[in-house]
């Protein structure tokens, strides 16, 4: 298998991203080897401080050895120096799973020419320049076929772009200026058309410039927990050490001085190897289970709050409902046709692009034979866009009788435009509303007003939404994870009631501004939650910015993209409760660990102690409960299983424990079971089998 | 009645006291923690001493009072011990040496109540009732100070006040320790603790010597030794001297004293952090261990080898024959789970595994219920610990009662949980590497170095009771011991403040389905195993030397 981000389309489509990512290359394991040998540099084993113990005991066993040499001295020598190369080998098929990513991802930072347009907008005249030479706010023109010198933002035309190079996603996007779908990044290719980017970044602080460094791990910091979780290890490591350098003088009394082989054999055993060693893997492997999800975490930090969110924003659209709504039914008002209804909403909705607007369009031609009027046809329209503000679109058109305004939009939003000209809303009209919204649909109310005379609704449009399969349980496996879901809507309340009921979610947020958006993370935040939420546009990133966990879609604007913490490549909202879900094993892989870890520490005593004092107290012969050859053989015989067992989990750290949602006791019960009990067990067993066929070694024996 | 039954009874009987006690005494000690209002002679206090009693103290101003409170103790202790030839009431007892005096005076400061001396032949009544007695009172009050500051900073969100020590003080001495000292000890009077200014008197005894007979304001101090967990007996022989402890229902009603706080505290705890399931959880962690170490000891003493021990029904030897190897074992067990330290029999004298087990529970670090106070935050350290390991494995930041534990809070835990066995395996591992010292030991092999290891474990721990059988008055041993009860006692409590002042800026986290639950039962046994695990893995080698290389033949 590849465990490569790939940039080959063909091969990886939109489903091929759950990628096994347990399994070890052979050849990568091969690969690391050297680095892990070059990490035994002292200056950057210190930062480890198990595996620094480790390494100060294996020099001193080396030193012992030189000077009275046996078969016993090497072999635990050798061993020693195998536990801190394996250490090291961990973090480093890690991190060479993130260089093989980094090195694809460079190739397609091949150094483009740039054509600057000098004195953009006033003039075309433009100039060849590197695309290392371009500067912040410079304007460059692409055509098809070329390559996109840097990140920026269209800001006149449309194209068609290949961003395979970074989503391997092969299918081309569309990109265009104004709007939420104008963010263009460098390294990826124009198919079509011609466009104007504004140049968004420095030149070596692009986007793929950071996901080079994100995915090596040069940018990778410790997470606050694993710093608690080190404080914890460096702290256990000073208690074993102390147990040990003390021991000396009590045995020496008992009659049995210990050599420094075996004393250093004691302190290897007992102090938190396992997991010292593969800790940083661990981290370095949480971020690449994102990277291959296609997501780009920022920090470390960010992965690690992603477990611990309480609260998740969903936008409704994309991510609880399929795609978009469609205009399924036309309901006038009292004293409208439903032609006249149906003229005016196709009126209103010829300038609106949105896939709703379209379905009017056409639920007007195939239900009511409306012929569809291009908008060149009306003169002297004036169309009023949508606004998140406004919360309406329509048109006003010039008439002969006086201006002839349409509008159709939100029902709180449009009956308010009634009342402020002159209208009054019906009870019917409440009532359609009302019976729409109950049944899950979406009414968009159509009003209209004619010269002086006041405003007045023509009736309701009905436009359904289709829940995504399966999200129920999806949020009833959250719900036991603990993990509030709110549903953010544009719709009015009764609407977003009958979604978030269909759907499951725990709450909605309807008729949500971004100003709305922002104030329920605030709160959540001010009870001490947690939030994670997508955006998008560029009127979600105060909210992603605020939020902890903000995931920015790749399609979206560069200004959302600067202000979240991870940006999702493939633009897929649903993502976020798998971010989620990385987050906790990333945790939970590190806390089984420990757990095994110390387990380990029991059986390792029934091995060594007995090995160690047999000889003056002879009872302690029945602490040996493994039946263990001799103290030499035993001593080997943990110090070997020590080693291997850093190799056996070093595919567990890389791919992380297995993880189902469920609630805080079960997976708890779960977990001490596996690893806590197991911890207990598997050394007992582990460490007899190789006293088994080290008893064979002559010297040993 | 059997011995076996009686003990059973005097058991049940205890368990079931202790539980009547739960929710009265706790929720009166939260009570007392919390009140905003002062007694009249609280007031009267706080102003004669300058100290504003509506103020409360940021971490590090509470920390400089509790040290600055035991420096003062120490001091006026020591200098009261030292001059007490040339003042009232000395009985005519010699001068006693300055690294004995620093031992004794460190000692009671520390809730310690490990003594170098013979109560009845170096201390005159006035520096039992002035010194030690006082001490007996505030060294318990510190304890409970100290854990109310931990349990403000569960309880409090973002700030970074954690209470006022003073105010702590006085009222856990007015108002807990002293009502119920005066109380039991006219029940232990009535029961025939002696309580008088009486010297020494001279009597003939039957077979023509004379003795003397000391006496002494006892039934006073009897009770604060063990309501306060102090340990430190009135004359040597503690509480096997029958004017300390006359018959089996003195025996029961102290082993009962001496748990009764320290086991009613986690209802205080339940209580301020709003949430009596967290108490129950950790008073049932510390149940478990001293019902089990009770037990164990009870067996282990009845199943002592030997046929002249047999034929006695079990290991009489260093015991009380009007209490019997149960009720010792009882008595035993509480003792050194307690940090009390004083003792009905001699542990030196238990069978290897049994005298073992008192070393353990000591090694728990005072946890079970362990001392006033000091038990319970002990016991509340290990459980972020715990948390932390068991946090991690439900896929969360891990969080104690809405506290989130980062680096900060983990390294004073850890700092914590590094202390104790730092100074006990330290200071055995000297006393072992230096041959003169070595050569106080009264036995050789294993059995000698359990003395020393009791010796630094008692220490260290601030249990205070020895397993004899060592010579402890020499100045090495006096010194050694002496700053080994000092940091085994201040050190953790400045890294208890420091995490209370930690815990008590944060803003809580709300619970929900995918928070650790802290109050079911897998929490209690995880908990257990976390406090078994930590404490054998680190004192394991020096116990397989000790009274397991003894024991196991």
């Amino acid at each position: 298998m590849s465990s490569t981000l790939t940039p080959a389309p063909a091969v990886q489509g939109n489903t091929s991203h759950r990628v096994q990512s347990g399994l070890l290359d052979p050849k990568l394991i091969a690969k690391s080897l050297p680095d892990a040998v070059k990490k035994l540099d002292p200056r950057v084993m210190v930062k480890n401080p198990v595996m620094f113990v480790v390494e100060v005991g294996s020099v001193v066993t080396t030193i012992s050895a030189i000077a009275s040499p046996s078969v016993f001295a090497w072999s635990i020598t050798v061993w020693l120096w195998l536990t801190t190369v394996f250490a090291n080998l961990a973090e480093a098929v890690a991190e060479g799973r993130g260089k093989a990513q980094a090195d694809t991802l460079r190739k397609t930072k091949t150094e483009s020419v740039a054509r600057r347009l000098t004195n953009w907008p006033a003039s075309q005249a433009e100039e060849e320049v590197p695309g290392t030479a371009l500067r912040l706010g410079d304007h460059v023109v692409v055509e098809a076929g070329q390559t996109i010198p840097g990140d920026g933002d269209v800001v006149e035309g449309v194209a068609s772009v290949d961003e395979s190079a970074i989503t391997g996603e092969s299918a081309p996007v569309i990109r265009e200026s104004g709007g939420d779908r104008s963010a263009v990044t460098g390294g990826t290719k124009v198919l079509s058309d011609r466009i104007v980017v504004k140049i968004a970044s420095e030149p070596g602080k692009s986007f793929i410039d950071r996901m080079i460094a994100l995915v090596e791990g040069a940018a990778r910091q410790k997470t606050p927990n694993e710093i608690a979780l080190n404080i914890l290890l460096a702290s256990l490591t000073i208690v074993f050490l102390v147990a040990v350098v003390t021991l000396q003088p009590m045995a020496t009394y008992a009659g049995a001085p210990q050599s420094m082989i075996v004393l250093v054999a004691l302190i290897v055993a007992l102090i938190p190897t396992t997991i010292g060693a593969l800790l940083s893997a661990i981290g370095i492997a949480g971020m690449d289970r994102l990277v291959q999800r296609n997501v780009l975490a920022m920090s470390g930090r960010a992965v690690e709050a992603a477990g611990d969110v309480d609260t998740l924003l969903l936008d409704k659209t994309g991510t609880i409902t399929l795609g978009n709504r469609q205009a399924a039914e036309f309901q006038p008002a009292e004293g409208v046709t439903a032609d006249e209804l149906a003229g005016a909403a196709q009126l209103s909705s010829l300038a609106d692009e949105t896939p709703e607007g379209r379905s009017i369009v056409v639920l007007a031609k195939t239900g009511y034979g409306l012929r569809e009027r291009a908008q060149g046809e009306l003169a002297h329209a004036t169309w009023v866009p949508f606004t998140a503000q406004t919360r309406m679109s329509g048109v006003d058109l010039d008439e002969a009788e006086g201006l002839h305004q349409v509008r159709k939009g939100a029902a709180g939003s449009v009956s308010r435009w009634v009342t402020d000209n002159g209208g009054s809303v019906g009870a019917d009209v409440a009532q359609l509303v009302d019976g729409i919204s109950a049944a899950g649909g979406t009414p968009l109310v159509v009003a209209e007003k004619n010269g002086s005379a006041p405003a007045k609704v023509l009736g309701v449009i009905y436009l359904k939404d289709v829940v995504k399969e399966g999200m129920r349980e999806r949020f009833d496996e959250l719900r036991r994870m603990g993990i509030r879901t709110v549903m953010i809507t544009g719709d009015n309340p009764l609407t977003a009631r009958a979604i978030a009921e269909e759907a499951g979610v725990d709450d909605f947020l309807a008729e949500a501004t971004p100003e709305d958006k922002m104030a329920l993370i605030k709160q959540e935040q001010a009870g001490g939650k947690l939030v994670a939420m997508t955006g998008d546009g560029t009127n979600d990133a105060p909210a992603l910015a605020q939020a902890d966990v903000g995931v920015a879609m790749n399609t979206g604007t560069m200004a959302a993209k600067e202000a979240g913490n991870m940006v999702d490549l493939d633009s897929n909202p649903t993502k976020l409760i798998e971010i989620v879900e990385i987050g906790k094993q990333l945790l939970i892989t590190r806390g089984a660990l420990t757990t095994f870890s110390i387990a380990n520490d029991v059986a390792k005593y029934f091995a060594i102690i007995p090995a160690m004092f047999a000889g003056v107290y002879p009872g302690l012969r029945h602490l040996n409960v493994m039946g263990l050859h001799s103290p030499t053989s035993a001593i080997t015989s943990a110090i070997v299983f020590n080693a291997l067992v850093i190799v056996g989990l070093i595919p567990l750290a890389l791919r992380g424990v297995k993880y189902r949602p469920s609630d805080a006791s079960s997976l708890l019960a779960r977990n001490i079971g596996i690893y806590g009990i197991g911890g207990l067990i598997v050394p007992f067993v582990g460490i007899k089998a190789i006293d088994l066929l080290v008893q064979f070694v002559p010297g040993l024996s | 009645m059997s011995s076996t039954l009686a003990g059973w009874l005097q058991a049940l009987a205890l368990v079931g006291a202790l539980a009547l006690c739960y929710r009265p005494l706790g929720d009166y000690i939260a009570h007392l923690l919390t009140s905003a209002k002062h007694l009249r002679a609280e007031r009267g206090l706080y102003k004669l001493v300058g100290v504003d009693g509506d103020a409360d103290q940021r971490w590090p101003v509470y920390l400089r009072s509790v040290l600055a409170f035991s420096a003062l103790s120490i001091l006026f202790l020591y200098g009261l011990i030292r001059l007490q030839t040339h003042l009232l009431l000395s009985l005519g007892v010699p001068e006693m040496e300055a690294h004995q005096a620093w031992n004794t005076a460190v000692s009671f400061t520390t809730n310690t109540n490990w003594q170098s001396y013979s109560g009845e032949s170096a201390m005159g009544h006035l520096v039992q009732m002035a010194g030690l007695a006082v001490q007996n009172f505030v060294s318990a009050a510190v304890g409970i100070a100290v854990v109310a500051a931990l349990i403000r900073g569960f309880t409090r969100h973002r700030t970074d006040r954690v209470g006022n020590f003073w105010v702590d003080l006085t009222r856990i001495c007015l108002r807990l320790l002293l009502p119920l000292s005066i109380l039991f000890a006219l029940v232990l009077v009535a029961n025939g603790v002696v309580q008088n200014f009486h010297g020494f008197h001279d009597l003939a005894t039957l077979g023509g010597d004379t003795q003397s007979i000391p006496g002494g304001p006892v039934a006073s101090q009897e009770v604060i030794k063990e309501l306060g967990t102090n340990g430190g007996g009135f004359f040597n022989a503690n509480s096997a001297h029958p004017f300390e402890n006359p018959n089996g229902f003195t025996n029961w009603l102290e082993v009962f004293l001496l748990l009764v706080i320290s086991f009613s505290l986690p209802r205080t705890f339940g209580k301020m952090v709003g949430d009596h399931r967290q108490g129950y959880a950790i008073v049932a962690v510390m149940g478990l261990f001293w019902v089990a170490s009770a037990a164990l000891i009870t067996f282990s003493e009845h199943q002592h080898a030997g046929t002249a021990l047999q034929a006695a029904g079990g290991a009489m030897e260093g015991k009380e024959q009007r209490f019997g190897i149960a009720a010792s074992s009882l008595f035993a067990a509480s003792t050194t789970l307690t940090s009390t330290g004083a003792v009905d029999s001699f542990h030196d004298s238990y069978s290897a595994f049994g005298g073992g087990l008192t070393i353990f529970n000591m090694m728990l670090g005072e946890i079970a219920p362990g001392g006033t106070g000091s038990g319970l935050y002990g016991m509340l350290i290990l459980a972020i610990v715990a948390v932390f390991v068991a946090g991690l494995m439900v896929g969360r930041t891990p969080e104690y009662l809405g506290k989130k534990l980062g680096g900060r809070e983990m390294k004073f835990a850890s700092l914590y949980i590094l202390t104790t066995p730092a100074l006990v395996l330290i200071g055995t591992g000297i006393a072992m590497a230096l041959p003169g010292e070595r050569a106080g030991m009264l036995n050789s092999g294993a059995h000698g170095f359990s003395e020393v290891l009791y010796a630094f474990t008692s220490a260290s721990n601030n249990n205070g009771s020895a397993f004899a059988g060592i010579t402890v008055n020499t100045p090495w041993y006096d010194t050694a011991l002496g700053l080994c009860m000092a940091f085994g006692r201040f050190l953790p409590m400045v890294f208890v403040l420091a995490l209370a002042g930690s815990l008590a800026q944060q803003q809580p986290v709300p619970a929900s389905a995918g928070t650790l639950p802290t109050h079911k039962p897998l929490f209690v046994g995880l908990l257990s195993s976390v406090v078994l695990i930590v404490v054998g893995l680190t004192y394991f080698p020096a116990l397989a030397l000790g009274p397991i290389a003894e024991g196991l033949h």
